[in-house]
């Protein structure tokens, strides 16, 4: 065959360059330098001595680069009576964060598969009530709370932030998980069910081996709100159980002495590594259990 | 023989909606039952009723002569086959056969050999280590058949097994599906809403609508003789035509055109007077050379031809009236063309024009 063709044939030819991709390129890396720059001045000012500070050069790279401001950040830096810096809120936060994670999604789990799969009588008003509670401001809960862990005891001890913590989590993860739970397909459960597995045989063996996407997303939200959390922070724990967050805020808005800005910035850069770290990492995983689930199967 | 499957008195109600208007239905051992209707007809709730994945709102459900109401899905003897297949993503084809056995508890030796048996009556021998998700349309519902296969029950319920499937595999599996039932001779209720599927397979239909059984028989019996006109429309394909007019001593009239009803099976014996239906499959009206020996004649005009190879579907006006015809594929009919035809009363139906049902 060798019949001659004339006009356009094949792919269409793209031009190399675009003005319009200049345009969108142009304006992606103006707004990029625009968010990157406070970390930018953070990250340099933090390795700078308080002198080099002072002369007011907020863009200027360090003259000569120095990590006593991070190590003083971590260990030494005084709030209130405690001067052994951010470390002690870091732990605190460590041993708040990881129990009520794992119990809140744990829990939350369970609420929405029975939720989803397992319908009985008042499960609509139970799911109404327990979204309604999403709804609630914190603030209004505040002082009934204070007064619930004194009588329990627990009042300044992590252990009451951690319980408070996981039913705060409660309406929003079980929404989460019931929303996910049933948007599975029905004949898998009703296959399952047909199997002869129980109410606890279909959950760990059909269903949350399914769940990947949705318990990454749960375990992101999770310990990005409760690490950042303040509130609940300084409202239900002493000095000595004070979380990461309420320690930065000492040492940041401290009225004493000389405002060491270096300090400042290191210190606020360790608090906020972690729930950085959280979204790179899990970012990744992710977009990769989204991508898994999407794959008809 | 013993009854596999009894339904008495079955009603089921989604709140004011009545889904299931009291069914009676009684399935023998090793029968294989089609439940046929378009959708929304209540084939499925039924299917779901007796698997017991249904709560029912009022009546019985007997498997195997015991009285199964109330019993778990998986303590009544049924296997369940899906339309999405509802294979386990997360496990292997083996892990899906084994996961029913091992629920219950049956020794590992057991397990194995029954998987095993499964897999060769099914041939899915080699992809006993493959996922779900590396499995082609029809592998997975050889799987999902195979898990039903594994547990040694009594009876197979079918949700429209083949409907996700492409038409040429499904026309494969179909024939498989036979095949099995023959070589397994286990009782099997097979619920579509493809006419040929239950033409089919099925040893007797249960054409359903609103909940209820329109007419329940073997294929001969559904498609010769249809207890009532929505029976008569719903099978076959293209559809049967039907005219209104008026029966008086044995004589079926339609305008001025007299058709001596010679031959019909009445149901009572004799003809009835009074408005009646008629109706007439388009591959019952004769053509060509053998119009002459038909009972009754007439001439129509051909109005439109649709070639479709094996045959030749032909519209017709016959005196007012549109009339479907099928004619052999290699017949050469034309647009305006004039056509005798006959008609054989003998294979026609009438219907009651107020009660729809046979006369």
């Amino acid at each position: 065959m060798s019949a001659e063709l004339t006009g356009p044939s094949g792919p269409k030819p793209s031009r190399a360059f675009h003005p319009a991709s200049l345009f969108v390129y142009g304006t992606l890396t103006v707004l990029a330098l625009y968010y990157l720059a406070p970390l930018y001045v953070m990250v340099t000012t933090s390795l700078k001595t308080l002198p080099e500070i002072r002369l007011g050069n907020v863009f200027a790279l360090p003259r000569e680069i120095t990590f006593d401001a991070w190590i003083k950040a971590w260990s030494t830096a005084c709030t209130g009576l405690n001067c052994d810096g951010l470390s002690r809120g870091f732990w605190n936060s460590v041993i708040i964060t990881v129990p009520s994670v794992i119990v809140s999604i744990a829990v939350a789990s369970v609420n929405g598969y029975a939720l989803a799969n397992w319908p009985f009588r008042g499960a609509n008003i139970f799911f109404t009530i327990l979204i309604f509670g999403a709804f609630i401001p914190y603030q209004l809960m505040l002082y009934p709370i204070v007064i619930i862990l004194k009588n329990l005891g627990i009042y300044g001890d992590l252990t009451g932030l951690i319980i408070v913590h996981t039913i705060f989590g409660m309406p929003i993860l079980t929404l989460l998980f019931r929303n996910y739970f049933s948007s599975l397909p029905e004949e898998l459960f009703k296959a399952a069910r047909i199997d002869g597995a129980g109410f606890w045989g279909i959950f760990f063996k059909v269903m949350l081996p399914m769940s990947t996407p949705i318990v990454v997303v749960a375990i992101i939200l999770q310990i990005t709100g409760i690490w950042n959390d303040f509130l609940f922070g300084t409202v239900y724990a002493r000095p000595d159980t004070y979380p990461m967050t309420v320690q930065l805020n000492n040492i940041v808005n401290s009225t004493f002495g000389e405002k060491e800005y270096n300090v400042n910035m290191a210190a606020t850069i360790l608090t906020g590594l972690v729930p950085l770290t959280v979204y790179v990492l899990s970012g990744k995983l992710f977009v990769r259990g989204i991508a898994a689930g999407a794959v008809k199967g | 023989m013993q009854n596999s499957v009894e339904i008495k008195n079955l009603d089921l109600s989604f709140g004011s909606v009545e889904v299931l208007k009291s069914l009676n239905l009684d399935i023998k051992e090793g029968e294989f039952i089609v439940l046929l209707g378009s959708s929304g007809c209540g084939k499925s709730t039924l299917l779901n009723c007796i698997a017991g994945l249904l709560d029912v709102t009022d009546g019985q459900i007997h498997i195997k002569g015991k009285n199964v109401t109330w019993a778990q899905p998986s303590d009544r003897g049924i296997g369940m086959v899906f339309q999405s297949y509802a294979l386990y993503p997360q496990m292997s084809v083996k892990g899906n056969l084994s996961f029913g056995l091992k629920n219950a508890k049956v020794p590992k030796d057991e397990i194995e050999t029954r998987v095993a048996r499964a897999a060769e009556i099914l041939q899915i021998e080699q992809l006993l280590n493959r996922k779900p998700a590396a499995l082609s349309g029809g592998q997975r519902q050889r799987v999902a058949i195979g898990r039903a296969l594994v547990r040694d029950v009594d009876v197979f319920l079918f949700d429209e097994p083949l409907s996700n499937l492409d038409a040429k595999l499904r026309t494969d599996l179909r024939v498989e599906l036979k095949r099995l039932h023959n070589q397994l001779e286990n009782t099997m209720i097979y619920v579509t809403h493809d006419q040929v599927e239950a033409m089919t397979l099925a040893d007797r239909i249960a054409i359903m609508k609103g909940g209820l059984i329109m007419q329940l028989g073997t294929p001969d019996e559904i498609y010769n003789r249809p207890q009532n006109i929505y029976v008569a429309d719903f099978i076959g394909s293209p559809s049967m035509n039907f005219f209104h007019g008026k029966l008086a001593g044995g004589t079926f009239t339609v305008d001025d055109m007299a058709m001596p009803m010679n031959g019909y099976p009445w149901i009572n014996g004799q003809a009835p007077d009074g408005d009646a239906v008629i109706g007439i499959r388009p591959e019952h009206i004769i053509t060509g050379e053998l119009v002459a020996g038909a009972p009754l004649k007439y001439d129509v005009v051909v109005d439109l031809v649709e070639p479709m190879g094996s045959d030749t579907l032909v519209y017709a006006q016959l005196g007012a009236h549109s009339l479907r015809i099928r004619m052999d594929g290699q017949a050469r009919v034309e647009m305006g063309q004039n056509l005798t035809i006959g008609i054989d009363p003998s294979r026609a139906s009438l219907f009651d024009k107020t009660s729809e049902n046979r006369l």
